[in-house]
């Protein structure tokens, strides 16, 4: 491989339209975590977790720190053994295996490099250990520096770099013995905004271009929604919900789910109809159509996302699914702004607007009176 | 408000330090005295350096000194390398208490204690006395403190370098080797020195186990004095202190490095 720069980038939205192996009831899965549990003392860090992850996928573990994420991924490292279930690495239970024999490593959160060596021989650290010849050992140290980036400074120590270059050097050590999958933990909650988001652009195309397994670990709903092919939602040692970004912010399985990634608005009440596939529901707030099924007479929630609510400032024509209110508050965003709107005493609801032209006198303010509306396909029926 | 330390402040820190220094200063200055008599000045000489490299008695001891300095603190810095990994590694293992007490113990122990017991224990055993016994004994006594050393390096070490290398590769052993190891190296060296110069130091343990043929320097130093001073003890004294200050500094440096390398 000559440097990335001349390959194309690859269409990586393009190419995830498409890849979807978890729907092929013939694919094989590259890991499985079959009925794994995991307790530290009186806590249940990983409770009765089963899920796939495919060759070539970007899978994400999201959800609040203490959740399990991290210890489900240490035990797919070997650094922790299940107290039940079993994992499978290629259809093979590794159970037994201690990590230095398994075909997996880790990108550890603070980088965890060695700092008596140099950034050539921290990447060359796993080649070596895999008894490469030392003539094949330092090409690939030097494509793994092309690939991340930093080429030229494999004699640097590793006190003389940034926080952003020991994370590419971090990288490029776990990647170098091409490993069967890449997990990464926390892997930019060190950086800052701007870098994060741009590593991980970086890092999609790296999976692209590598043809590479990465399971990442994170508490960062936006990273998880921007760089995996399908996310897994845990919450209290269990996986809530795995599905595409957009499947799990469209349409989440639970509340929890729902409130976990973006914001949003829920009504509370019960279902008095459900057919076609659209529900009516009978709240304090109002009745409200949204798309989905639900037992009726049963307590069940309207779920919709604050950038699918149209703020307005004349009342709208008649039609489902209508609040009146005032605007409480406002927050400028630059590329949005969220309305804090108030449709009765003590309960207020999110709207968000995008901010499509360069409009700098602002048509609505505190305390204006304002019409919400949303459409009966943008909101969602949660039972949960 | 004056800034800088009072004339009160100065005044008590050089009490202090004269309080402190001042037997050890009139002892090298005397070491340099051209007169025999130890309290009369009579001239800056070297001839009692010059007179202590022609004793053979001195050198002899000089020398068994040195070789039970160094074979204690290897033999005390190993075991202190395992004790330390046991305490900070191993997690609650049952005994992990009684392990630490015990190693921790021997520093509050009082001196003739720990030499009494050692005595009994190699008469009881009906192991000769000599060079060995004084080595193993000396280790005994600079096992906790060279642990104590070992110890706190190896709590503040990053756990997960140890696990990226087993990550990448290396069983247990050779991450430690590879990896742990070269980041305690300094607090193992300051380990081995910190026990070399107790070694170097201790008077009441080796009178205890020691036997004939394996007199240390303090062994040699007590039992001339009370025959009277010669000039001579100023000067092997003199060297001692070089020796044990060289000791304790570079100890200090080597410490001082990790900790800077750490910081950055």
């Amino acid at each position: 491989m000559s440097g990335r720069p001349q390959s194309p980038r690859p269409q990586i939205g393009g190419i995830r339209e498409t890849f979807a192996p978890w729907a092929d009831p013939q694919a094989r899965p590259l890991v499985r975590f079959d009925g794994v549990s995991k307790t530290f003392g009186d806590t249940t860090a990983v409770d009765d977790v089963s899920v796939s992850i495919y060759e070539r996928e970007f899978f994400a573990l999201l959800g609040p720190s203490g959740c399990g994420k991290t210890t489900l991924m240490r035990m797919l490292a070997g650094f922790e053994q299940p107290d039940a279930g079993r994992i499978l690495l290629a259809d093979r239970d590794i159970q037994a295996d201690p990590p230095h024999r398994r075909p997996v490593h880790m990108m550890f959160q603070a980088y965890a490099l060695f700092p008596h060596l140099s950034v050539a021989q921290n990447i060359a650290f796993g080649l070596k250990q895999q008894k490469m010849a030392r003539d094949e050992i330092a090409p690939r140290v030097e494509e793994m520096l092309s690939l991340v980036r930093l080429d030229g400074m494999g004699k640097r120590r590793i006190d003389q770099l940034s926080g952003g270059q020991r994370q590419r050097v971090a990288l490029a050590r776990a990647l170098a013995p091409r490993p069967r999958i890449l997990l990464l933990d926390e892997p930019m909650a060190a950086l800052d905004k701007k870098l994060r988001e741009e590593t991980q652009f970086e890092l999609m195309a790296l999976q692209q271009t590598l043809g590479m397994t990465f399971m990442i670990v994170t508490h960062d709903q936006d990273e998880a929604m921007v760089v995996a092919d399908r996310i897994a939602v845990m919450r209290e040692g269990r996986i809530v919900q795995v599905g595409r970004p957009a499947e799990v912010y469209e349409a989440p399985a639970d509340r929890y789910v729902a409130g976990f990634i973006g914001d949003i608005n829920l009504f509370e009440g019960r279902v008095a109809a459900s057919e076609n596939g659209v529900v009516r529901l009978v709240s304090g707030d109002g009745t409200f159509e949204a798309e989905g099924t639900g037992p009726v007479g049963e307590t069940a929630w309207v779920a919709v996302r604050p950038e699918k609510i149209a703020v307005h400032a004349e009342p709208p024509q008649q039609g489902v699914n209508t609040l009146a209110g005032r605007i409480l508050d406002y927050g400028y965003l630059g590329d949005w702004t969220t309305y804090l709107v108030e449709i009765a005493p003590g309960r207020t609801l999110r709207a968000a607007r995008a901010n499509a032209t360069r409009a700098t006198d602002r048509p609505l303010g505190c305390d204006d009176p304002v019409w919400l509306t949303f459409a009966t396909s943008s909101a969602v029926v949660l039972t949960r | 408000m004056r800034k800088g330390p009072s004339a009160f402040n100065i005044a008590s820190v050089v009490v202090g330090l004269a309080f402190l220094y001042a037997p050890i200063v009139i002892l090298v200055v005397y070491s340099f005295n051209a007169s025999r008599l130890v309290t009369v000045w009579g001239g800056f000489s070297t001839r009692w350096y010059v007179a202590l490299f022609q004793d053979a008695q001195m050198l002899d001891a000089i020398w068994v000194t040195l070789r039970v300095g160094a074979l204690s603190a290897t033999l005390a810095t190993v075991v202190a390398a395992f004790a330390a990994v046991a305490l900070v590694r191993a997690g609650r293992f049952r005994g992990r208490t009684v392990l630490a007490g015990g190693i921790y113990a021997t520093l509050v122990m009082p001196e003739v204690i720990l030499g009494l017991s050692l005595l009994l224990l190699f008469v009881s055993v009906g192991l000769p006395r000599g060079f060995w016994t004084v080595t193993l004994s000396h280790a005994t006594l600079t096992l906790a403190y060279a642990t104590v050393v070992i110890q706190a390096r190896l709590a503040s070490f990053d756990r997960s370098l140890e696990e990226a290398a087993q990550d990448l590769g290396c069983p247990p052993w050779k991450a430690f080797a590879l990896v742990t190891l070269p980041g305690i190296a300094p607090a193992v060296a300051a380990a081995w020195m910190l026990a070399f110069t107790l070694s170097l130091d201790d008077l009441v343990i080796a009178s205890f186990a020691s036997g004939p043929g394996a007199t240390t320097l303090p062994m040699r130093l007590y039992s001339q004095v009370r025959l009277g001073v010669d000039p001579k003890i100023n000067a092997v004294s003199t060297l001692l202190i070089g020796l044990v200050a060289t000791g304790v500094i570079a100890a200090y440096l080597a410490q001082q490095h990790q900790r800077r390398r750490g910081a950055r």
